[in-house]
């Protein structure tokens, strides 16, 4: 399925209370099924840590169900809430 | 130019706090080269059509749902009308019965919740399969689980066909006493100026003009219209307008790339996206609720209908820029029945029937999902849907009723139906004086001038 595939960026969205570790952590698993992190933003907003990672998952070893339950399993054990979603479902909300 | 993180987060927002979905992908299945004087043979093609393209679409429905988190909340198959693939077949009803659950075994075998299509244009005459297919629609419906029918029974072209309309009133009140709460009619919808490429059941059909498949898309976003209503309490109308406009922008653009890429996932063509804000039982997921965001102080109190035209017109606008396929119904849906701010309209005395059918003039869809006691007349049944029908063809736009006369109901009392249909508040419906005499005069309401509008 995935073999022509040169890149297919996705954009990580994190939200929760800050803390040590959350990007060391999420680039770990990411590194682990050879996701290549290609941005990263932060804020702080509504008192929520918010993050957005736009990660391209072109040559991962795992399907996106795999990587969102890989992720899953980070969220729940760092209290986060984590989703990860295909970029163009933005650019198709947000830019005209 | 990224996508910058209140962007990001502003759509994650949509999906996780307010509701938002992909309510509907409806695969239109074309079945008229299933058409054969055999009823079997007709049945073996038409099922394993609809199984093996039903399981496709779960299938692909879920890759996309993983791919862009937003779920898509149901997968459904519309057909050709049933009334054309039993032109061939002998006039017995238990030939279209014994279609219908045909159909309802296919749509179960492909883990599809509901098939439409089992109806027929009827909006200027009927011919004798279609009349076949009008009397058998009480056993049908009542026997299957998945079907869903729908009628047109007038046009603004064709005029309004009050022969079918009386016999629809008798249809109705039977299909009603064979199922449990009258559950059986939520799944008959009977129209004006039926779209033939909705995906909204129960009044989706794949219509002739349509080609092989056809791949259409409803979306919703009640919830997330009602959210950025209320984050704008004090800007004026235009104002409000264009922020509705910007916020439908995006969703119906959401819609229409998931319909691409399904349609291009599964080989078929393309349909349309229906912008219809349909709103469901879930709490926030309301029409009802928008328009009281915009400072109505109840749905049905005066100011509703100037509300409801507002809102509508900014969904449409925003739709259509958004999205050079939109079709459909595309209006705002106001069933009584899954929407937790209308049944509390009712409740509470602001929403009448009057009221219901007056704002069906500005949005369309018309009357849906409303509860009536199960001893209303079916000459009442018929007059409230003459009703209904002529605001759609005087108009020229698609009005529909889809009526639940309640057996054993008493106005005021509550009729739950369980799951996506909601709960219904039983309406008080005007007995003393009725149109029986008017209705019962039968033949064809003219078409309407299109000139001289008033």
């Amino acid at each position: 399925m995935s073999e022509q595939k040169t890149s297919q960026i996705c954009i990580v969205t994190v939200t929760g209370k800050d803390r040590v570790g959350i990007i060391a952590r999420l680039a770990t698993t990411m590194a682990k099924a050879n996701i290549n992190i290609v941005d990263v933003n932060q804020k702080i907003m509504e008192d929520y840590f918010v993050m957005t990672m736009a990660a391209d998952i072109g040559q991962a070893t795992m399907d996106m169900g795999q990587i969102k339950k890989q992720l899953d399993h980070v969220g729940r054990q760092m209290a986060l809430k984590i989703t990860i979603q295909d970029e163009n479902i933005f650019k198709a909300m947000h830019r005209v | 130019m990224r996508i910058s993180v209140e962007e990001v987060f502003e759509t994650v927002g949509m999906t996780l706090d307010h509701h938002f979905d992909i309510r509907t992908v409806t695969l239109g299945i074309n079945l008229k080269d299933c058409m054969d004087r055999d009823l079997d043979w007709l049945i073996r093609q038409a099922q394993a059509r609809i199984v093996e393209k039903g399981q496709l679409l779960n299938h692909c429905a879920d890759a996309l749902e993983q791919k862009y988190g937003i779920p898509i909340t149901n997968r459904r198959i519309s057909i050709t009308p049933a009334s054309l693939l039993l032109e061939p077949l002998p006039r017995k009803t238990i030939t279209a019965v014994k279609l219908a659950k045909a159909l309802d075994a296919a749509a179960k075998k492909a883990d599809i919740d509901f098939l439409g299509g089992f109806g027929a244009m009827v909006q200027k005459g009927a011919t004798a399969a279609e009349e076949n297919l009008i009397d058998s629609i009480p056993e049908a419906l009542s026997e299957t689980e998945r079907v869903c029918g729908f009628l047109n029974l007038a046009s603004t072209l064709a005029g309004i066909n009050m022969n079918a309309i009386v016999k629809i009133g008798h249809v109705i009140t039977d299909l009603a006493h064979r199922s449990e709460k009258g559950i059986g009619c939520a799944k008959l919808v009977v129209f004006a100026n039926v779209p033939e490429d909705s995906p909204f059941m129960a009044g989706a059909h794949h219509g002739i003009g349509e080609p092989d498949y056809s791949l259409n898309i409803g979306i919703s976003g009640p919830g997330v219209v009602r959210n950025v209503v209320a984050q704008n309490p004090d800007c004026d109308l235009t104002q409000l307008s264009e922020v509705i406009k910007r916020t439908v922008f995006k969703i119906t653009r959401a819609g229409e790339l998931i319909g691409r890429e399904l349609a291009g996932m599964m080989k078929v063509d393309f349909g349309i996206v229906d912008i219809s804000l349909a709103p469901t039982t879930s709490t926030g997921d309301s029409v009802a609720e928008i328009i009281e965001a915009m400072g109505v102080g109840r749905m049905g109190c005066p100011g509703t209908t100037a509300a409801l035209a507002l809102l509508i017109d900014a969904v449409k606008k925003g739709g259509a820029m958004a999205s050079g396929n939109v079709g459909g119904l595309s209006g705002t849906f106001i069933p009584v029945s899954e929407d937790a701010g209308m049944i509390r309209a009712v409740r509470s005395g602001t929403l009448s029937l009057d009221k219901l059918e007056v704002l069906t003039s500005v949005c369309s869809v018309g009357l849906d999902m409303f509860a009536v006691p199960g001893d209303t007349a079916p000459e009442i049944i018929s007059s409230i849907i003459a009703d209904e029908l002529s605001i759609g063809v005087a108009n020229n736009k698609t009005t529909g009723v889809r009526v639940v006369p309640v057996p054993g109901g008493k106005p005021g009392s509550i009729v739950h139906f369980g799951g996506l249909l909601g709960s219904a508040p039983v309406m008080k419906i005007q007995t003393k004086y009725t149109s029986a005499k008017f209705v019962e005069r039968r033949g064809r309401m003219p078409s309407p001038i299109l000139s001289l509008r008033n």
